[in-house]
């Protein structure tokens, strides 16, 4: 038994979690009792705070995250070719700190479908109390905590993390890298992960319920919530701090680990996708960091940031949380859609067998993005109450963005114009995708109109316009690229019938759910609320209704994907015939993902182009260019 | 049109461009409007719609066209495309275009903005301030106190400039009928511009999420004509609250604003009324049977003792009517025969009298 104690893992883990319950318990009494407070040992809100803090962090330590750098800080020789923690050979791998890329990949994506049903469950417990005006199921304490909760998973435990999950796989493999560059830190980066989202969840438990003040934790009602609401501020912590190290990893695993002859400009949109990604969280994740510390000293420590009620003398800045907070939070929507991009490039591109159109504006399009991305936060704002002369600024860059915007899709219908279209389940959500986000994006610059957005902003036109953005965008290409991939990642052919019927139930059933919400607000319904008037309710009965059917159809992908995980046809190489580097090795690929190292001789996407490649595993001199879409050339492994 | 699949996309796309611009203007999708500030607005909906229906359709017949057109058949399993790799006057067209279009927009978005907020003479100052979960309003008075009261009465044809604050947290004070709002914040002082046109009575609606009472911090516009207006607020200045609170309720039935009405059966009235209490009146008072903690209004532990039936009830529709020593007229919200039931408010009462005793 000490020998399970003192070893990495879950044993570990768990005696760390009760030794931080107890490191918080007594930091908090000694603090308290050294300042003279009364009931110094007693006080449970600040224990809960400091121990929401300590605990994920001597889990982490527990697990075994922390260990070859404690070991290596020690001053002990370093183990240059250990590989003791890397890939997996039974499932019991995938439950430990492994530092294997694809291991963290299939982590990631598991551990955020994991999510995203429970997320789902709690839009249709939403959705039911919804179906009829009045208050039937729950009461409004409940209803705010759970479309807090809802948001907050989707966003931070979801559409984030499920598309670094995704990258994790595929990028190391798109650039012909052995694995990421910083193996340790990707393994540390995922385990954030589970920490944060089990905080968010267990705020429900929390005396006074789940923090209830939206994903937006707007301040002061945040400073005032109960406890409830430090899950959601240190939550957001791990869940930033995991994406922003992830992100650093990406960064410096495609600028210095891309197989030679892979110039930027012949790499994958996924990999450019990424790289744009990556650069917007390491900017601007540390301002929502920020935003929530400030919360969290406000009301932990009474800082008096947001305290400015009137009378009280007191002058805090209840404007200064928005301003902080959307200069991350609107760059996240480009966090949670560009990768999305990426991916619909790559299989628009190989199922229409053409040549991405315009590649290289595709790529400065990505960048134009993330410049404009910052500039335009405060269209969150117009109805704040701040100065009315930034209004018009910021409505002029949140138009112009929609330029860069429609250069990539009009780029991706002018590849799909002449090809050879393979209409297969990614390539269904690939398209349904391109539908359904070009919506969410009209209505995004509708919304830009200021007086347009004066009128419907806080109405159910907004998250009409939202979910177009992350469920008809993010999660149209986050399937796409789970079905694209599968057969990469599990080695296994998914099962196409039921793919065909998970798309049309859920293109069908998402454009009623969330259609309809367009027009109830420019009827004037507003949002955030569990009652609604009489004018209402037709349409809204119609819409819970039609949410349960799209929550039924996330059924029929979770068994296809578990049913063809563990019995589908075995998968070849290359199913698709791509040009891209990870589909020139096996299905999964094999543990150092390359027994050769690749030579890059051309573009990613040269489909059409007569003996085209994109790389080589032979060595350049010797390589004879083979002709596009043959058989795999991975040395060892045919 | 077989030889000319083109030609078809084009008439396809122009008819069902012409069908959604159609259902757009011709259905109306907006509540009343009820001030000046609506028109624009809604014209400037219209033209959005015009110029983004056209822009979908383009996006959704081009995709089926080319499903139509190129998707694989049998036999083209190992088949290309042809390698085109762009096309860099149509990728400058479809840069250019839009951003025109996109400027375009804005700069008329931009007439329409200093349209609405204009400044205009012989405009009417209301304050408006939001607590949880609650409206109340003031009017300044030349030369005497401001009328305080938590009834909103406007003066048609006559610009309102509505001076907006927060006692607690942000609320956002939204009058859908007037298309126009603003938030409330705490600290500062903002201001939103409304010109009401037609006699009637408008919802007050608070838009940002504040609390558990958020969906029911609600409260009525009632638009009069000048004349009448002046006479209420000649009324208001003489008898101060006494004809206040009790006015607002009677005449008007609580029409689709039930708030957490409806659904009343089953459990017994006070339990009703406990929940109703802890809902809607909690923020404000103190009661040690229901544990909250509201600092407000009076502690209703210690100042229900010995009070009837009738004069709970009267407390409760009709605030103003007696005040606690040492509270303000005003503040309690006048108009919960509107937002609250008539079985919430039976069950209220039953509620407070038997904790009461």
């Amino acid at each position: 038994m000490t020998a399970k104690l003192r070893a990495p893992g879950w044993y570990r883990a768990g005696l760390f979690v009760l030794l931080g319950i107890a490191f918080s318990y007594a930091l908090v009494g000694v603090v308290r009792t050294l300042m003279h407070y009364p009931d110094a040992w007693a006080d449970g809100d600040a224990i809960t705070t400091v121990a929401l803090i300590a605990t994920p962090l001597f889990f982490l330590v527990g697990l075994g995250c922390f260990d070859y750098w404690f070991y290596y800080a020690s001053g002990r020789p370093t183990r240059a070719e250990d590989h003791s923690s890397h890939g997996a050979s039974s499932w019991k791998d995938y439950f430990r700190v492994n530092t294997d890329h694809k291991v963290i990949g299939i982590q990631y994506i598991c551990t955020s479908f994991f999510f995203m049903f429970l997320g789902g469950l709690i839009a249709m417990l939403m959705r039911a109390e919804l179906a009829k005006p009045g208050m039937q199921f729950v009461d409004s304490s409940t209803f705010n905590g759970l479309f807090s909760v809802h948001a907050a998973l989707l966003i931070f435990l979801f559409v984030i993390p499920v598309f670094a999950g995704i990258a994790n796989y595929v990028l190391p493999l798109m650039i012909g890298a052995p694995d990421m560059a910083f193996p340790r830190l990707n393994a540390l980066s995922f385990w954030m992960l589970p920490a944060a989202g089990v905080l968010l969840t267990a705020s429900f438990f929390a005396p006074g319920g789940a923090f209830a003040s939206g994903w937006t934790a707007y301040a002061p009602l945040s400073t005032d919530m109960p406890l409830g609401q430090v899950f959601f501020t240190v939550g957001v912590q791990f869940a930033g701090a995991s994406s922003i190290a992830t992100a650093l990893n990406f960064l410096v695993t495609i600028i210095t680990m891309r197989a030679p002859g892979m110039s930027f400009f012949r790499m994958p949109l996924l990999v450019w996708a990424n790289f744009s990604t990556s650069l917007l969280v390491v900017i601007a994740t540390p301002f929502i960091a920020a935003s929530q510390f400030f919360v969290l000293l406000d009301r932990a420590l009474g800082f008096q940031y947001f305290d400015a009620f009137v009378g009280s003398g007191k002058n805090g800045s209840v404007l200064m949380y928005q301003h902080v907070f959307w200069f991350y939070s609107h760059p996240a929507v480009y966090i949670m859609m560009l990768p999305g991009f990426g991916i619909v490039s790559e299989i628009l591109s190989v199922k229409a067998r053409k040549p991405i159109f315009g590649y290289r504006m595709m790529a400065f399009s990505l960048l134009a993005i993330v410049a404009l991305g910052f500039t335009v936060w405060a269209h969150h704002m117009f109805v704040s109450g701040m100065q009315s002369w930034i209004r018009v600024p910021m409505m002029i860059t949140t138009a112009i963005i929609a330029v860069p915007t429609g250069i990539k899709i009009f780029s991706w219908l002018a590849t799909l114009w002449k090809g050879v279209l393979h209409l297969d389940t990614p390539m269904l959500f690939a398209l349904g995708f391109l539908t359904t986000f070009t919506l969410g994006g009209i209505s995004g610059v509708m919304l830009s109109m200021i007086p347009f957005d004066i009128y419907v902003s806080d109405t159910y036109f907004i998250v009409a316009h939202i979910h177009y953005v992350l469920f008809g965008g993010s999660l149209f290409t986050i399937f796409a690229g789970i079905y694209y991939w599968f057969p990469k990642m599990t080695g296994r052919m998914y099962d196409e019938t039921l793919g065909k019927v998970h798309f049309w139930m859920t293109f069908v059933f998402f454009n009623v759910t969330f259609g309809p919400m367009h027009l109830l607000g420019l009827d004037g319904m507003p949002r955030r609320v569990a009652d609604y008037a009489e004018q209402y309710a037709t349409l809204n009965l119609f819409v819970t209704i039609a949410s349960f059917a799209l929550g039924l159809s996330m059924l029929v992908f979770l068994y296809n994907m578990v049913a063809s995980w563990r019995g589908g046809p075995r998968a070849a190489a290359n199913p698709w015939r791509s040009l891209t580097l990870e589909w020139q090795v096996s299905s999964p690929p094999p543990i150092f993902n390359f027994d050769a190292v690749p030579t890059v001789v051309g573009g990613p996407y040269e489909y059409g182009v007569p003996g085209a490649v994109h790389g080589i595993f032979q060595s350049p001199t010797e390589a004879k260019p083979t002709h596009a879409g043959s058989v795999a050339t991975s040395p060892t492994r045919e | 049109m077989r030889r000319h699949p083109v030609a078809l996309m084009v008439i396809v796309g122009l008819v069902a461009s012409a069908i959604g611009i159609a259902l757009a203007l011709v259905i109306d999708w907006f509540p009343t409007d009820a001030a000046k500030q609506a028109e624009p607005i809604d014209t400037l909906y219209d033209v959005l719609m015009i110029v983004s229906v056209p822009v979908f359709v383009l996006v959704v017949i081009v995709t089926l066209f080319a499903v139509w057109q190129f998707r694989m058949r049998p036999g083209q399993e190992k088949m290309d495309g042809p390698p085109i790799h762009g096309n860099t006057r149509l990728e400058i067209v479809w840069t250019a275009v839009p951003a025109i279009l996109l400027v375009s927009l804005c700069s008329y978005a931009y007439t329409v903005l200093t349209d609405i907020e204009e400044k205009e003479a012989n405009t009417l100052v209301v304050n408006v301030v939001g607590q949880q979960f609650a409206w109340r309003y003031s009017y300044p008075q030349e030369g005497g106190r401001a009328i305080e009261t938590t009834q909103l009465v406007l003066p048609k044809d006559r610009p309102i400039l509505f001076k907006v604050r927060a006692l607690d947290v942000i609320h956002d004070f939204w009058v859908p009928a007037f298309r126009v709002k603003i938030d409330a914040v705490p600290g500062i002082e903002t201001e939103v511009r409304a010109t009401p046109t037609k006699i009637g009575r408008f919802e007050v609606v608070c838009a940002e999420l504040c609390g558990l009472g958020h969906a029911v911090m609600r409260s009525t516009a009632r638009v009069v004509t000048p004349a009448a207006y002046d006479s209420w607020i000649a009324e208001q200045v003489r008898g101060g609250a006494a004809g206040g609170g009790g006015a607002a309720g009677g005449d008007d039935a609580a029409g689709g604003d039930d708030a957490a009405g409806g659904d009343a059966s089953g459990g017994d009235a006070a339990a009703l009324g406990r929940e109703t209490f802890v809902q809607n009146c909690g923020s404000c008072h103190t009661l040690a049977d229901a544990g909250t903690s509201g600092a407000a209004g009076p502690d209703l532990t210690t100042a229900l003792r010995g009070q009837s039936e009738e004069q709970i009830r009267e407390d409760i529709v009709d605030p103003d009517a007696r005040i606690a020593e040492g509270f303000q007229a005003g503040v309690m919200p006048g108009n919960f025969s509107e937002t609250l039931s008539a079985e919430q408010i039976d069950g209220l009462v039953t509620y407070l009298v038997s904790v009461s005793r």
